[in-house]
């Protein structure tokens, strides 16, 4: 922890000050569930993060987009507490906290799909939804409560092409793992959903199923963090867009403040001749 | 929630109703491949049985049964101590001397010389046989070095330790009696006939209740998709074992004097199988140990605390240890420097793995141990009944080790479901 603590607090005062007037170019939503300020990681003499500020909002769905290699798994690790940032500070609801384990990020109301998966495939679909928060009675696993709920779910979210719950996960197609691990995440009643490349294997129906889920989630007041490389499925469900280049967060802001054109020259490039919601801070 | 996308595919049956022969047939099949995974096995142990009782008319005589299961609980014990870290990937080379100190001080301790209480040695000889396992534990999960090097050297430190615990005992000869009743009667005390039954026919009812119990809780959540004729088939193959075995310990098994009943050690091996079972099927414990076997990082992400239950496991997996090396001195009546430690390793693992316990972690069930480690017994007896050199065992014990890996990675191929 190099900054001092004082500038990621002046910088909450702004934005709760700010949220009274949204006006300018920097667009500052009312209530910001999540904040990293000044988040850079490196692994040993690779930076894989440099100075990120990203701000998520209750309710809305934020596209996170990038390059490969751009950034984005690990930033979103660092919020799930896999990864502790090198330096930078993370707020929750104005509280800054320090999540070291996938539990206590959980813990907090942040679930997470991540791009492997993170599926057991010795385990079958309820074990895999279950996992780390099981239902108990007497001390006993309580298998039928896990199982009921499952199928009931697996229902709701139309995740129907699974034949037994008690299926083994390493028997699953590419899809049907996607969709348990989406289906995981959201069963616990998280307020931020992250989701890295959710329906990088999905067919045409389930990606439309998934992008539905996310617009469901956001509307539920529960905030989204969706990694995507398919600029369609951003265009189509992120209210706002937050762009990752090499390490440096380029710009971020209402999806209206994008184009295609503008997204992907960002992304490639860094900038932007059209746009500049916010300019690249330098390393 | 629900989702208004419509999937045509999504609402397509996909369970066509099946006639109930094919719904039979399906269950056989099942039950060959996956259910308990212990299809082959079975088949391949009774295929054992008839070959040496062909062979050897004494083999199924009532002695000789009794004598096999004696035979088998060193490899019975000590894999179920195995499987604990195999679950996890990993493997504890050092089993079979670490049950010897186990073994060992509970022998000095009960010594004329020492003299201390039994419910004070025996259960030290399993707290140091605990305690060496979690040091095994912490190096491997703090240090992270691999378990197979950790204990391959702990295997031979553990070999001198006991070798100075046996000599440091004045002019020991290089073995040391086992001069406590208690300790003795583990192997070779027997239950009267009477309490022979009453522990085999409480272990069928409680066994049998537990069976039933769940099926019918499954059948009442309407998730009964077997169907109930298995739940009574397997209470009714229990009852037959159960009277089986109760009829085969209660002959008298001495030309010379009366000996009949129930071996403890056989108690203490349904005991050990029971704890262990329940402890990987029905708590939190078990589910993570296997979730960290099959998927570590998916464990740690997951929220799972990886390191505790780790340690949990090399931990139940040395007071396992721990019996086994009570049996083992119990057995012999004694304990020698020329235990081999190392051997017995070997057949800990090679039951478990001929049981159906994968080397690689994340697949395996403490039954498995007691199947392969009767297995293992039964070629052993067998072997000796009919008077086949110690090669040719050792020949016979490999070819059976790659047989059963062999027909576990074919069967399982189209096993995928969990239950
Ligand atoms: N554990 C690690 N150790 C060292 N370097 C890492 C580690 N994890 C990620 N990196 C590096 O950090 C950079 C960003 O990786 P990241 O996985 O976040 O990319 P990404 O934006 O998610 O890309 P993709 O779209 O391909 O998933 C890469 O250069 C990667 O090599
Ligand atoms: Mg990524």
């Amino acid at each position: 922890m190099t900054s001092t603590p004082e500038s990621p607090s002046s910088e909450m005062s702004e934005t709760t000050s700010a949220s009274s007037g949204d006006s300018g170019v920097r667009v500052v939503e009312a209530e910001h569930l999540l904040s990293l300020c000044g988040i850079s990681k490196d692994f040993g003499p690779v930076q894989a993060l440099r100075d990120v500020d990203l701000d998520v909002p209750v309710g809305q769905v934020t596209a996170l987009i990038g390059d490969n290699g751009a950034g984005k798994t690990v930033l979103i690790k660092t919020i799930s507490g896999i990864y502790p940032p090198s330096s930078g500070h993370i707020f929750w609801k104005g509280r800054e906290i320090h999540p070291h384990t996938p539990r206590d990020s959980a813990e907090l109301g942040i679930a997470t799909v991540y791009q492997d998966l993170a599926l057991c495939d010795n385990l079958d679909i309820v074990q895999n939804m279950y996992l780390g928060r099981e239902e108990t009675r007497f001390g006993q696993l309580d298998e039928i409560k896990m199982e009921l709920a499952t199928k009931e779910l697996l229902k709701d979210l139309a995740v129907s092409t699974v034949k037994s719950v008690r299926q083994l996960v390493a028997s699953l197609s590419g899809g049907q793992r996607q969709a348990i691990a989406v289906a995981r995440a959201v069963m616990r009643d998280s307020e931020l959903v992250i989701m890295d490349e959710p329906t990088a294997a999905l067919g045409v129906s389930q990606t439309a199923q998934v992008l539905e889920l996310v617009r469901q989630l956001a509307s539920r007041g529960i905030a989204v963090i969706l990694i995507s490389h398919n600029l369609n499925d951003v265009f189509s469900v992120a209210d706002r867009i937050a762009v990752l280049h090499l390490g440096y967060l380029v710009s971020q802001g209402p999806v209206s403040n994008y184009d295609r054109s503008s997204a992907v020259e960002m992304l490639t490039t860094g900038a932007s001749s059209r746009v500049h919601p916010t300019p690249p801070l330098a390393g | 929630m629900s989702i208004p996308i419509e999937d045509q595919s999504a609402h397509r049956p996909d369970e066509r109703p099946a006639t109930s022969a094919a719904t039979f047939l399906n269950q056989v099949k099942r039950m060959w491949q996956g259910e308990s995974g212990l299809g082959p096995i079975l088949f391949g142990l009774l295929a054992l049985i008839i070959y040496f009782e062909v062979r050897s008319s004494v083999f199924l005589s009532a002695g000789n049964i009794t004598n096999l299961f004696i035979q088998s609980t060193i490899f019975i014990l000590l894999g179920m101590a195995e499987i604990w870290v195999l679950l996890m990937g990993d493997i504890d080379l050092s089993v079979g001397f670490s049950a010897g100190i186990g073994g060992a001080v509970a022998v000095i301790l009960t010594s004329t010389q020492h003299n201390w209480p039994f419910w004070i040695a025996l259960p030290l000889g399993l707290v140091a046989c605990t305690l060496v396992s979690a040091v095994w534990g912490v190096m491997v999960i703090r240090l992270r070095l691999p378990s197979f090097i950790v204990t391959l050297a702990g295997q031979i430190g553990l070999a001198g330790v006991l070798l100075y615990l046996i000599n440091s005992q004045g002019n020991s000869g290089g073995s040391l009696p086992v001069q406590e009743k208690v300790l003795y009667y583990l192997v070779w005390g027997n239950l009267t006939p009477v309490a022979t039954w009453i522990v085999i026919m409480v272990s069928v009812v409680l066994l049998s209740w537990t069976i039933l119990r769940s099926d019918q809780r499954r059948r009442t959540a309407g998730l009964d998709e077997k169907p109930l004729w298995l739940a009574f088939a397997k209470v009714g193959l229990l009852v037959v074992a159960g009277v089986l075995l109760a009829l085969i310990f209660n002959t008298n098994r001495s030309t010379f004097t009366t000996l009949n009943g129930m071996p403890f050690a056989i108690p203490i091996d349904l005991g050990v199988l029971a704890g262990g079972t329940y402890i990987l099927t029905k708590t939190r414990a078990g589910r993570y140990i296997y979730a960290i076997g099959g998927n570590v990082e998916a464990a740690r992400r997951a929220g799972i605390n990886v390191n505790r239950y780790r340690l949990l496991a090399f931990t139940l997996s040395g007071f396992t240890t721990g019996i086994a090396g009570l049996l083992y001195v119990s057995r012999l009546n004694g304990i020698s420097t020329g235990i081999e430690g190392g051997t017995y390793v070997l057949y800990a693992v090679a039951a478990a793995v001929i049981g159906g316990t994968s080397l690689f972690g994340g697949r395996g069930k403490m039954i498995h141990a007691v199947i392969g480690g009767l297995v293992v017994a039964t070629i052993g007896n067998g072997m000796a009944l009919i008077n086949v050199s110690a090669s040719g065992l050792y020949i016979v014990t490999a070819l059976v080790l790659l047989a059963a890996v062999t027909v576990d990675s074919v069967a399982r191929r189209g096993n995928s479901t969990n239950r």
